[in-house]
């Protein structure tokens, strides 16, 4: 005989009591290291704004119409994107279920693997909205003109961090080791990250290295961001903001099904 | 059935097999937990014990057989048979950088009770792990009997009708032992339904109105400590020391006469041994659940 209780609410998918228990946990931690995570997340991408900027820009004056600094802040947001989403994303989530263990805690409890992925991906990718914005806002400090466009400069960072964190979460879902998180970023986040258009125009690159960037999410995101404080460029946005859509919505669900193979046995 | 009467289940577990490549961690295994009572499942380590509560959480999903977990079908309806469950889980899977009353928060809300409940809920699981006064605590800083009080008030924070304890005790020292029994106890008492693993034999007989004994990932015996004992061992035990020589002559005899033996390294036991008079001079002991256990699956608990 069954001793169900027939007065308790049926829960469905992707609920969103369940994403707050996560997000709530998320939260809480990121009290208690919330410096060291800023500190890295915006010191690292305005190093490379400030050695780039006036490094090169002191050889380079104007660049694809622009001036060389405004060119390198704005493009330096896809790199503090990157580094606040795709390498926590990676690391914290290896972490979290092979040695923390906490994915099991929160598996026991009401919540599935597409809420527990979808909970973090949503909250990393808040963090890289946030610290996405840094280099512009140091850019601003030195010399950067204010524009309207700057205000959705957040959104498109979150859209492209969450992408980025679902690609991190997908990596540690399918890697064995640490060790494995090497040919990721050696093979893969940074020929993406050189080749997205932050530090050089891709204009003079080969037909087919420009051909392959327009399958660079970040190469998206640089031009976005640019394009969103120097003024839009219609139509060709309109693409490359379905592009990072496109991007988050597959990397979201493979990254789902990685982390269900892993958590679920 | 488990004592085989009609109650309302709380698990309900029928011809379960679980795989892992070559290995059968679960093996057609059949399990009944009556509302309200306490079984303890019972084995040494690689039983299966471990697996046969992630099944229960749909952490593990089963080859073959049919789950129910307080009516809920397993594993698509798991999610609603969690939400009235708490899991102890045998590793320690606390926050550790946070502090005692943060943890409790977040599965708080990760139980979904609601913010006008939470502050209350929240009191109720630290004075169960009498951890009141160390609410402020990081985990990091706490003894390894305070962590596992936590875990289980982890558990309970959303006042579960079916708790599962995977080795509640394990890696306590004896005194902390006691206190973890003490409020599982006390949980027991309120009517809570609680499965608990565990490979401690004085736990089960404690705790454990029914317990099953499994052994390679089958259920080799179950039934209430007492009537397990009674049934397999009687209710005396002989223990007869000597040479090895000597015990290996002994056991002929009580093999001879049809009875049980149970070898210990330095003495060899003769079990069922009530009345017989036949046997030579000994130590006779009442009868035990470690007793059974070595009887039914060969092996000795550590």
């Amino acid at each position: 005989m069954a001793a169900r209780d027939t007065g308790a609410p049926r829960l469905g998918r992707l609920e969103r009591s369940a994403l707050t228990g996560v997000l709530v946990r998320e939260i809480v931690n990121f009290s208690s290291f919330w410096r060291s995570s800023t500190f890295s997340s915006t010191v690292e991408p305005t190093i490379y704004f400030l050695a780039f900027g006036f490094g090169f820009g002191s050889l380079v004056s104007r660049i694809g119409g622009y001036d060389y600094v405004d060119f390198v802040a704005t493009g330096t947001v896809a790199t503090a994107v990157l580094f606040s989403s795709a390498f926590p994303a990676m690391f914290g989530t290896f972490v979290k279920y092979q040695f923390q263990r906490t994915y099991d805690a929160i598996l026991a409890a009401p919540v599935d693997t597409e809420e527990l992925v979808t909970a973090e991906a949503l909250w990393i990718a808040t963090r890289a909205g946030v610290y996405g914005c840094m280099p512009m806002v140091v850019g601003i400090a030195f010399g950067l003109d204010l524009s309207w466009g700057m205000l959705v400069v957040p959104l498109i960072a979150w859209i492209a961090g969450f992408g980025w964190a679902c690609f991190g979460i997908m990596i540690a879902g399918y890697a064995k080791s640490f060790e494995n998180f090497n040919y990721v970023v050696s093979a893969v986040l940074t020929p993406l990250f050189l080749v997205a258009g932050t530090f050089f125009p891709l204009d003079n690159l080969p037909g087919w290295a420009q051909f392959l960037a327009n399958f660079n999410p970040l190469h998206h995101l640089v031009e976005l961001v640019r394009h969103a404080v120097f003024g839009w460029e219609g139509l060709e946005d309109l693409a490359r903001l379905g592009a990072l859509l496109a991007f988050g919505f597959v990397l979201w669900r493979i990254a789902i099904r990685a982390m269900t193979q892993k958590l679920v046995d | 059935m488990l004592n085989g009467v009609e109650h309302e289940l709380a698990i309900r577990l029928r011809g379960v097999v679980k795989r892992y490549g070559p290995i059968t961690a679960v093996d057609h295994l059949d399990l009944d937990v009556p509302l309200g009572t306490c079984v303890g499942l019972l084995g040494p380590n690689g039983a299966g014990k471990s697996t046969t509560m992630r099944l229960l959480t749909a952490q593990s999903i089963a080859d073959e057989g049919e789950l129910e977990v307080l009516g809920f079908r397993l594993p698509e309806e798991s999610k609603m048979a969690r939400a009235q469950s708490g899991v102890t889980p045998q590793l320690d899977n606390l926050d550790t950088t946070l502090t005692v009353e943060q943890n409790l928060l977040v599965f708080a809300h990760l139980y979904r009770i609601a913010r006008a409940d939470r502050r209350a809920a929240i009191e109720r699981a630290l004075e169960m792990a009498m951890l009141g006064d160390r609410r402020a605590s990081r985990v990091d800083k706490l003894s390894g009997g305070m962590r596992r009080r936590l875990l289980i008030a982890r558990a309970l924070i959303h006042r579960p009708r079916l708790v599962l304890l995977d080795e509640p005790t394990v890696g306590l020292d004896p005194q902390v032992r006691q206190g973890i029994w003490a409020l599982i106890d006390a949980l027991r008492s309120e009517g809570t339904t609680i499965l608990m693993s565990t490979h401690y034999i004085e736990e089960a007989q404690r705790l454990a109105d029914t317990v099953l004994i499994m052994s390679h990932g089958s259920a080799v015996a179950s039934g209430s400590p007492s009537d397990l004992v009674l049934e397999h061992a009687g209710r005396e035990v002989l223990e007869v020391y000597g040479q090895p020589a000597r015990l290996a002559e002994v056991e002929a005899q009580a093999k001879g006469e049809g009875l049980q033996t149970r070898g210990t390294g330095t003495s060899i036991s003769i079990l069922n041994v009530d009345g017989a008079t036949s046997f030579p001079a000994g130590e006779r002991r009442a009868a035990n659940l470690e007793d059974v256990f070595v009887l039914l699956t060969g092996e000795e608990i550590t």
